[in-house]
Order: structure tokens, then C-alpha cells, then sequence
């Protein structure tokens, strides 16, 4: 397999990025429309902390309900694909690392990619 | 005071926000949170929250324009991730245990010190060309454009500076900000790197390390729908206006003159979180 220059890889990673934060913004834009059209019922208290519905605090209730087209959960789902942006940027590293034959930062990017994606799955534990 | 003009006045608040973070190089989290626990009244969880989500928008949209002029560095950034990240989580879980009160005063000291350092400007140091035995290990070099050429360079310090990215990404975490003042403290202060590579290696760090508190602070319910939007547009407005505005002129009396109102800000924060009221 041909080998990836630092330039190619980074011109990638741009792009990449850039996708990412363009989708997360139209999902974002997008629920928030559907929010104005389905209704909101009000402002809620933020003066104190109350948490989120369990509905929008996990990446799989989360993409569930934004599947029914539930206004907050399209939202929600928006500032997920945003969060998951970098987390493909550490993955597409990996992967360029490797076409690179460079083993040592495989590994390091394989750790950064873990703890990110512990963070993910495993956060509120 | 109803959603619309709710959303409306956060989005407008936040492209300023994210204007002066990108002109002053301080970012828009710094602005984001005080403003809105001070001024909105809202709980300092869902600040940093929306803070935090806003955080990763302006950093993966700046570091499309460095990235490609090949001034960030992916192996310096990716090493120092580890550190950053596990720092992420470290800082997400404090925020949990922590009371509000005692995030605002943490919150007001790290305004205090990044403005202080965005007052003071940045010494020139030398740069180290070959390596040591630990960077050369690990690959801690590079080469950037300067004046036409392309210099080469090499981190020294390595364990200090891994040392300082632990406390950058702990207090990203425990904060919602990008610590990018850190984070260039860490790369420019103890690793000796070029300015320039410093400034956008922490710029290209900060997505990632606020993506690994992220995970976290969405499961605990910081992330609000409604307040998140409208920072996170707004922020992400104004920080691409500014990143534009950066390449005509070098704004440094406006850099100062932020640096001093982000002192107040700070000082207020703490005073208010000694006094409990946040």
C-alpha cells in the first residue's frame, strides 16, 4: 500500500473536520426549527441544576429518539456528531499512523482513542 | 422571558464571545461561562456545558485553516492527547463532586492568570534543533514555514510538559474552556517549541481533550438543548469572523484592553463563589 505523506494526512483531517462541524450545525439548526414548530412549552428554571431526561443524556437514547424526530433529540444528536468529530480525527490518525508503518504512535493513538471512547460509553460511571 | 428571545440573546452574546476569544487568542469559553452564570443566571453546570460543546466547535473549525498550513504538529499533538484526555476525564469527574462555588473560584483564578499571560505577550526563546534522547524516542520533531524556509525544531522538557498538558486537560474538564493559555505554557514555557506551533498544536488538542469530558458531562446531563444551541452557533459565528479578522491586523491594544476587563470578570467570579452565589 502506498504510503501516506504528512501533508496528504493532514489535508484529510481538514477536510474531515470540517465535515464534522458543518453536519453537527445543520442537525443543530434543523431540531431547533422542528423545536419552534412542534412547540417548547416554555422556558425552563436554569437558575439551578436539575439535570437532563435520561432520554438525552446517552448516545443510544439519544439517536433514538432523534429517529422519531424529536426536536431536542435532533439537537442532542447534533452535539454528538460534534463531539464524535474529534474522536474520528483520532481514529483516521490511527489509521494514517499505520499506512506510515509508524507502530509507536498506533499505540499512542490507539490510548488517546480508548479514553475518549471510554468517556463516551462508560461517562457517568 | 420566552425561548426565541432567550436563544436570540445568547446567540447574539456568543458571537461576541467568540469574536473577542478568537482576537484575543484566549478563546470563547473564557467569555461564554461567566457571562452567562453572572448575567443569564444560570447554573454553572449548564454553563460549562454549552461552553464545553462550543469549545469543540471553534477548535475542529480554526484548526481546518492550520492544519493546512502545516504550522500544527499531529505526533506532538496526538502524545500530548494522552495526557490531556486522561486529565479530561480526571477534571469532568471533579466537576461532579466539586460544589459550584468552589468551580467559580478555580474558574475566576484561571481567568486571572490567562489574562495576565495575554497582557504580558510571549517571550522569544531559542529553539532547540536536534533532539534529546527522550523527543527523538518518541518523535517529537518537526519543521515549519517561517520567512520562506522551513525551520526544524524539537520539544525539550518532555516530562514537565506532559506534566503541565495533565493539569491543562484537568482543568478543560473540570471547567469546560479549552486552556489553551495552558496548553501553550506547557508547549512554548517547558517544551521550548516555536510560538507558532505551540499556539496551534493547543488549538488542534483542545477538540479532543474537551471531546473526552464531553462524554462525560452529556451522560451527567450538563448539556442542555436549548442552551447549547445557541452558544454553540454563536461562538462558532464568532470565532470565524475573528480567525478572518486575525489575518488583516494583529489587534494588540485590543488584546490588552480584554485582558484587563477579563481580570474583573475573574475577580468577580471568585467573589461571587466565595459568597456562595453561584
Amino acid at each position: 500500500m502506498e504510503r501516506l505523506s504528512e501533508h496528504q494526512m493532514e489535508c484529510m483531517i481538514a477536510t474531515m473536520l470540517k465535515v464534522g462541524v458543518s453536519l453537527a450545525a445543520a442537525l443543530v439548526v434543523a431540531g431547533s426549527l422542528l423545536l419552534l414548530h412542534q412547540g417548547h412549552g416554555g422556558l425552563p428554571d436554569y437558575t439551578h441544576f436539575h439535570s437532563e431526561p435520561a432520554s438525552l443524556r446517552s448516545p443510544v437514547a439519544i439517536t433514538l429518539g432523534a429517529m422519531h424526530f424529536k426536536a431536542r433529540s435532533v439537537i442532542q444528536f447534533g452535539l454528538l456528531v460534534l463531539i464524535a468529530t474529534p474522536v474520528a480525527r483520532v481514529a483516521f490518525c490511527a489509521g494514517g499512523f499505520l499506512r506510515q508503518r509508524n507502530g509507536l504512535y498506533v499505540a499512542i493513538s490507539s490510548v488517546v482513542l480508548m479514553v475518549l471512547l471510554y468517556s463516551l460509553t462508560k461517562g457517568a460511571h | 422571558m420566552n425561548v426565541v428571545a432567550f436563544g436570540g440573546l445568547l446567540f447574539l452574546t456568543s458571537v461576541v464571545a467568540g469574536l473577542l476569544g478568537a482576537l484575543t487568542g484566549l478563546g470563547g469559553g473564557v467569555v461564554i461561562v461567566p457571562v452567562l452564570t453572572l448575567v443569564f443566571k444560570v447554573d454553572i453546570r449548564y454553563a460549562i456545558g454549552a461552553s464545553l460543546v462550543s469549545v469543540i466547535a471553534t477548535s475542529s473549525g480554526a484548526a481546518v485553516a492550520y492544519v493546512r498550513e502545516g504550522l500544527s504538529n499531529i505526533r506532538i499533538g496526538m502524545f500530548l492527547e494522552v495526557a490531556t484526555t486522561l486529565g479530561a476525564l480526571l477534571g469532568a469527574y471533579l466537576t461532579s463532586r466539586l460544589p459550584g462555588s468552589w468551580i467559580a473560584i478555580v474558574f475566576g483564578l484561571v481567568l486571572l492568570y490567562s489574562a495576565l499571560v495575554s497582557i504580558r505577550g510571549h517571550d522569544v526563546h531559542a529553539v532547540a534543533t536536534t533532539p534529546g534522547p527522550l523527543a527523538a524516542k518518541l518523535q517529537l520533531t518537526g519543521c515549519y514555514p517561517e520567512g520562506g524556509e522551513m525551520k526544524k525544531y524539537a520539544a525539550e522538557r518532555v516530562p514537565l510538559g506532559f506534566g503541565i498538558m495533565f493539569g491543562a486537560g484537568t482543568l478543560s474538564g473540570l471547567l469546560g474552556i479549552g486552556s489553551g493559555a495552558v496548553k501553550v505554557l506547557a508547549m512554548d514555557n517547558a517544551m521550548k517549541l516555536p510560538f507558532k506551533v505551540s499556539t496551534t498544536t493547543s488549538n488542534f488538542m483542545i477538540g479532543v481533550t474537551a471531546a473526552a469530558s464531553a462524554g462525560v458531562y452529556l451522560a451527567r446531563g450538563y448539556v442542555d438543548p436549548l442552551i447549547a444551541t445557541p452558544v454553540m452557533l454563536g461562538v462558532l459565528c464568532g470565532a470565524l469572523i475573528g480567525t478572518k479578522m486575525l489575518v488583516k491586523s494583529k489587534p494588540v491594544t485590543l488584546r490588552k484592553l480584554f485582558g484587563y476587563v477579563i481580570i474583573l470578570v475573574g475577580a468577580e467570579m471568585i467573589y461571587n463563589g466565595i459568597r456562595g452565589r453561584l
